[in-house]
């Protein structure tokens, strides 16, 4: 069986809503039956078949070819399998997923990881706003899961996170951790302004210091045991992160303009 | 039977069901784990007066701890699920959270669930902070040393209290001796604890009394100072008597510490002065698990 791959035809004028087309959509499903499927393209609809040359019979491993960022919501409420972006990935990449792996090779929109449950996300490029955010109309951003991105991330990283993981090895944008519940977000570059801005809890792992507002209290250094559990974690993961083993760090405690409890921990 | 001139009594046994826990205890170094371990398992050596029956397992390696950090394991067990609870609480939080370094975490899965950190973390005054990590829950209370670290639960899972051999000699000097001896092989046998004063009781009771208050009295046909005025089971030569008794996870983790026990104990031969292996039963009054001591021997696991 080789893998289901959706090559596009031509890359579409309007935004696609890609969200049936994941592992457990699709799963039972004919070649015919696939291509028949109708999907959002701007304020109209097209049929798979239209848009891309479809090849392949593995549904639990699904491949989009010629990817651009006007393919929305890859990998929308995906429950297991895995999915791999062969370009980039519009917004909402990963929206809701319950489980499974999605792999992107290129740059991604806005939105990615929005409300995750768990599984994992490989970004190899940039990523854009709002990674591991709540929707419109959500009160809680991601639920669950790991988020690896490789490159950068845009501004408001983990915004409202409830819970999970986000791993970025390049820089992330302002406000990042803002309004954060919860969850643990790495960056291995430099943030840029209103780091942890209203952060409530959860914690905000960096290599490198940034400015930090005044209602972010300096709490000192010190040796903190539950880093030797996280490092762990992170050594069956494919990043740099995976090599961290240090549990020295200087811990910063905010936002204090939120009464809030979320910690800063800079490595050392 | 007789084992290198050691007679082995054709008896039993008697077991109860329990139910059993395992916490690893973590610190700085295995100093400080044993401080922390012996604490949580100080006052546990009988559920008659302590509510539970709790001990060292073993000494764990930085390696094979959650933490990376010098570790004990140890076992608890009690007669029902609420009273295991309740006093893994009390002393997770007199004993763990009090000693310099320790922190705590699961040592036996099962999906019956028991607080570990739940609800001590409560002492965190709302500074406590909690970690999702692999899928389990750890709690970061800080104190005064910097962080206590504890998973949120443990598991707990059904076991067995209450194997027990009885060690026979001419002398207390030799039974002490030849008890100790066991006691040495017996804590190489993971997932049981020896629970009394190292390992050993020399207060073996029967169930029952003369006076209305008590529920359990002193084993008077074990008594050698006894063996004129009671229904002894002692012969004339025997002048001390030592009990071990062994709470296991499981049946044959008992039976096969019962194994190695009295096998190091019978090594010693005739001239340690011991002259019989005997058992505690209670006519299967106390418990539905008997160990017989010929078949254990006869076994061929170990």
């Amino acid at each position: 069986m080789s893998a289901l791959t959706f090559k596009l035809k031509q890359t579409p004028q309007f935004s696609v809503n890609c969200s049936p087309l994941t592992p457990n959509t699709l799963a039972g499903k004919s070649a015919q039956d696939i291509a028949k499927i109708n999907l959002e393209y701007g304020n109209s609809s097209v049929t798979a078949g239209e848009l891309f040359h479809i090849s392949g019979n593995d549904c639990e491993h699904i491949i989009f070819q010629n990817a651009t960022d006007k393919l929305d919501y890859i990998g929308a409420n995906m429950t297991s399998g895995q999915i791999t972006v062969e370009g980039d990935a519009g917004a909402y990449l990963g929206y809701h997923l319950k489980n499974g792996k999605i792999d992107c090779k290129g740059n991604t929109a806005a939105f990615v990881a929005c409300s995750m449950r768990s599984g994992l996300i490989t970004i190899h490029g940039n990523t854009g706003d709002f990674l591991g955010a709540g929707t419109d109309g959500s009160r809680k951003g991601m639920l669950g899961g790991t988020v690896i991105v490789k490159g950068n991330a845009g501004d408001r990283v983990g915004d409202q996170m409830r819970r999970g993981l986000i791993l970025i090895e390049g820089n992330a944008g302002d406000y990042c951790a803002s309004r954060m519940i919860a969850g643990t977000i790495g960056v291995l570059g430099n943030l840029g302004t209103y780091t942890a801005f209203n952060m409530h809890r959860g914690t905000l792992l960096l290599k490198k210091q940034p400015h930090l507002h005044a209602t972010i209290q300096d709490c000192g250094t010190h040796t903190l045991p539950f880093l030797n559990l996280l490092f762990k974690s992170f050594s069956r993961l494919d990043t740099p992160f995976s090599q961290l083993n240090a549990q020295r760090v200087r811990r910063f405690v905010g936002d204090a303009a939120y009464k809030g409890n979320g910690e800063i921990l800079v490595m050392t | 039977m007789i084992i290198n001139g050691i007679q082995i009594d054709d008896t039993f046994a008697e077991a109860f069901n329990m139910r059993g826990t395992r916490v690893i205890i973590t610190a700085q170094n295995h100093k400080w784990a044993y401080n922390a371990a012996n604490a949580m398992t100080g006052f546990a050596t009988s559920v008659i007066g302590c509510g539970v029956e709790a001990g060292i397992e073993r000494e764990m390696s930085a390696e094979e701890t959650p933490d990376g950090r010098p570790g004990i394991s140890i076992l608890m067990f009690a007669m029902g699920s609420k009273v295991l609870m309740q006093q893994l609480e009390t002393r997770m939080g007199q004993c763990i959270l009090t000693c310099p370094t320790a922190a705590a975490f699961a040592g036996i899965d099962s999906e019956d669930k028991i607080s570990l950190g739940k609800h001590l973390r409560y002492f965190g005054d709302g500074f406590q902070t909690s970690k999702l990590i692999d899928g389990k829950r750890y709690w970061r209370i800080p104190v005064m040393d910097g962080e206590f670290l504890t998973e949120e639960t443990t598991g707990m899972v059904r076991a067995i209290g209450g194997g027990n051999f009885l060690i026979l000699a001419t002398s207390q000097p030799e039974a002490l001796a030849a008890a100790e001896t066991a006691i040495e092989a017996m804590k190489q046998i993971r997932n049981v604890i020896m629970p009394f004063p190292g390992g050993v009781v020399r207060s073996g009771s029967k169930v029952g009394s003369q006076y209305k208050t008590m529920f359990a009295s002193t084993n008077d046909a074990f008594c050698p100072t006894l063996k004129g005025v009671t229904h002894s089971e002692l012969s004339p030569e025997i002048e001390s008597v030592m009990e071990i008794v062994i709470d296991g996870l499981t049946f044959e983790d008992i039976a096969r510490s019962m194994k190695v026990g009295i096998e190091a104990i019978c090594q010693l031969g005739e001239a340690s002065g011991v002259k019989r292996i005997s058992a505690g039963n209670y006519g299967g009054k106390l418990g539905p698990h008997l160990f017989k001591l010929r078949d254990i021997l006869n076994s061929s696991q170990s």
